[in-house]
């Protein structure tokens, strides 16, 4: 009656299949970067590095996490930080207008949601690509929100509110905000990684009509993914907007293409079906550190722009480049047979 | 949509065709109404006659007054030849987010050869902004077809390395009209024959473009390679050649459009042109071009382009605050997307329907 199946066994060991990937190479480049700028650089090891480098990486960490599920998906938002726009603005008119702070995030998080709602629509139901929905729905968002505030700006919040969003525990240490970063890291890390929903995720970015197939339901959790992110790009508006203590319309324009490099230095494929959320963790710490280290230097912001460039052109040019050389290895080793990723991938 | 096979002359496809419509089946009233109903092109630029025609009804000067004349013409020339470059990246089915950046170089070097070589003859000056345009499109090309990596991380990359290049080499100078020749700067707003000279230097790009991807082979294989990349390449197609032709050709305009907008602004600072990659592939993507490519035309692209610009002017005069302008724009573009896929599925349905009937 038993039947015994024998599956192939992993081609690499464990600690290869560990150790050799994208998202442990963009995390040792993390450890070395650290390192060499609390050797080198004086004012890094300093008690005020870290905090800042927190209170001013949170909304890309924040947007990252579920824009990396998107991107595994196969699809793509830049509508992100004209949500985080739209929802600072929004914060900002109804507190003027004598609402709680509270209530006024909720009803930022909830136009955040139907944002991301219309975008998973378009594209999870109506079918059309995310690229240009959501190059659209950047500019609707983004309107909408120096529409509703023109050119003023709304500054007079609540001292209480600005404090939580720029100080934190053991006298500022540890910014509050670390708490919702660490929370939302852990659910999406569980989502995407520990449920049949990330499964899903994956299956959908591999070959979205095989997950079909398989029993995913593909357009609802396209749709999910994009009603996530567009729900966390409004709490990182809420963020941003107490951060700096000013609401404008124009507030964290070009965020979108900050968050993009920093999923995609993590090692998130954007074809889709791969990537991990430690290694997304590790490209925005990455571009974080680099940032804050050279500006302790008195670098400017433009040498920052290069290397931030250089780095993500070399993330993804790196994979190509030891897939040549492998295949010149094979070249050389004739009668090894086809074996390795191309193999593999050509198997799933 | 899919512009290919809907052209006359296409062999059909397979042994067992279709029966085929007789020509004479149909009127010659009929054809031509279906004809434009079918192309985006005229569609798209009814929609730019009706904005016009709204807002010259409202305010009569939008159009007969000679500024506004040559304003209409004018502001749009920068962007067209942006998205013309763009769309024949989009319809090889990649895409150049460095344009932006690209012009803010080839803006400040137009400023800096004009500073430091007084005296310079203005057709050194385009040929170097050409030159170095099309050079930094090279390096797109290169890297996105000898390394098989995707277009959108690329230039992403390159949109913040020749970013910061300007910024590196500018820093906060800036360079003002004082600085430039008076003869370059005339060029902004010479006229011939009340047509602004900057919208004749983009519409003759547009034409040479637009007639090369028409009708050259290397302009069918654009198209060929965009439609189905791996059957580009089987079917024996340059692929790689192409596609850094393409991004070559997109940054040589880019880098044209830098001295277009020196002429026609006369500051330049390192910021110039910061978000022009977005508004390129929005007008691209208004004008029918598919975003997944093999489709569209330049044509559509560049009277997408004008239609942005136009609607940008035009929404203040129609009562509409400038602030919303932007959000008019991003429902036009989320419309125009919209109106696509419902057309193309009717379409889709009707074929299946008629080769089911035969």
């Amino acid at each position: 009656m038993t039947t015994t199946r024998s599956y192939q066994t992993h081609q690499h060991s464990l600690w290869r299949r560990v150790l050799v990937t994208p998202e442990a190479a963009v995390i040792a480049l993390l450890v070395l970067v650290v390192v060499w700028s609390e050797t080198m650089v004086p004012a890094f090891s300093g008690p005020l590095t870290f905090p800042f480098l927190v209170l001013d990486a949170a909304p890309i960490l924040l947007i990252a996490l579920p824009m990396t599920l998107v991107i595994v998906t196969g699809e793509i938002d830049l509508s992100v930080a004209s949500v985080v726009g739209l929802s600072s603005v929004l914060v900002g008119m109804l507190h003027h207008d004598g609402m709680s702070i509270p209530v006024a995030g909720v009803v930022a998080l909830v136009v955040g949601l139907l944002c991301g709602l219309l975008n998973g629509f378009l594209v999870a139901y109506v079918g059309l690509p995310s690229l240009a929905v959501t190059i659209g729905t950047l500019a609707l968002y983004r309107g909408v929100a120096v529409g509703l505030l023109g050119t003023r700006a709304v500054t007079d919040f609540p001292l209480k509110w600005t404090n939580l969003a720029q100080s934190g525990f053991l006298t500022g240490r540890l910014p509050y905000i670390l708490i919702p970063i660490v929370v939302l890291g852990v659910v999406f890390v569980l989502l995407l990684h520990f449920t049949s929903f990330g499964r899903g995720v994956f299956d959908i970015g591999l070959n979205s009509e095989a997950a079909h197939f398989s029993g995913v339901d593909v357009a609802r959790t396209k749709l999910v993914v994009f009603a996530l992110t567009g729900v966390v790009s409004a709490f990182a508006g809420i963020y941003y907007t107490l951060r700096y203590g000013s609401a404008r319309g124009d507030n964290a324009t070009g965020l979108e293409l900050q968050v993009i490099a920093a999923v995609l230095l993590g090692g998130v494929s954007i074809f889709g079906g791969r990537g991990a959320l430690h290694g997304v963790l590790g490209g925005v710490l990455l571009i974080a550190v680099i940032s804050s280290a050279l500006r302790l230097e008195n670098v400017t912001v433009n040498v920052i722009n290069i290397i931030i460039g250089l780095l993500l052109v070399l993330s993804v040019l790196s994979s190509s480049l030891l897939a040549w050389v492998s295949r010149l290895r094979r070249a050389g080793g004739v009668g090894r047979g086809r074996s390795g990723p191309r193999a593999r991938r050509v198997a799933a | 949509m899919s512009e290919t096979s809907t052209r006359p002359g296409t062999p059909p496809a397979g042994g067992d065709a279709p029966a085929m419509t007789r020509p004479s089946s149909m009127s010659t009233v009929s054809r031509v109404t279906t004809t434009v109903l079918r192309s985006r092109e005229i569609a798209i630029a009814l929609v730019l006659v009706a904005v016009i025609a709204a807002a010259t009804i409202k305010t009569p000067s939008f159009l007969f007054s000679s500024n506004s004349w040559r304003d209409l013409l004018l502001t749009p020339a920068i962007l067209m030849l942006l998205a013309v470059g763009q769309a024949v990246v989009i319809i090889t089915r990649n895409v150049d987010l460095s344009v932006g950046s690209v012009l803010a170089i080839t803006a400040y070097l137009t400023g800096r050869l004009f500073v430091d070589n007084p005296g310079i003859p203005m057709v050194v000056v385009f040929l170097a902004a050409l030159v170095v345009g099309a050079a930094l499109g090279l390096v797109n090309g290169l890297v996105v077809a000898l390394g098989k990596v995707p277009a959108l991380v690329i230039t992403l990359g390159t949109l913040y390395i020749y970013r910061g290049i300007v910024l590196t080499w500018a820093g906060s100078n800036r360079i003002n009209a004082s600085d430039m020749p008076d003869g370059f700067l005339a060029l902004g707003t010479k006229q011939v024959l009340s047509i602004p000279v900057l919208f004749l230097i983009a519409v003759a790009v547009l034409a040479v473009v637009g007639y090369f991807l028409y009708t050259s082979r290397s302009g069918r294989d654009m198209y060929a390679i965009g439609s189905d990349p791996d059957a580009a390449e089987l079917y024996g197609l340059r692929v790689r050649s192409r596609l850094v032709g393409a991004f070559v050709l997109s940054g040589a305009l880019a880098g044209l459009s830098g001295v277009l907008y020196a002429a026609r602004y006369g500051t330049i600072s390192s910021g110039a042109g910061t978000g022009m990659e977005l508004q390129a592939v929005a007008a691209v993507v208004i004008g029918g071009v598919a975003i997944f490519g093999g489709s569209g035309t330049v044509w559509g692209a560049a009277i997408g382009a004008i239609l942005l610009v136009t609607i940008n002017r035009a929404l203040p005069i129609l009562g509409i605050q400038d602030f919303w302008q932007q959000a008019v724009v991003g429902a036009l573009i989320l419309g125009a997307i919209i109106l696509d896929r419902v057309l193309s599925a009717r379409r889709t349905r009707k074929l299946v329907e008629a080769r089911d009937a035969s």
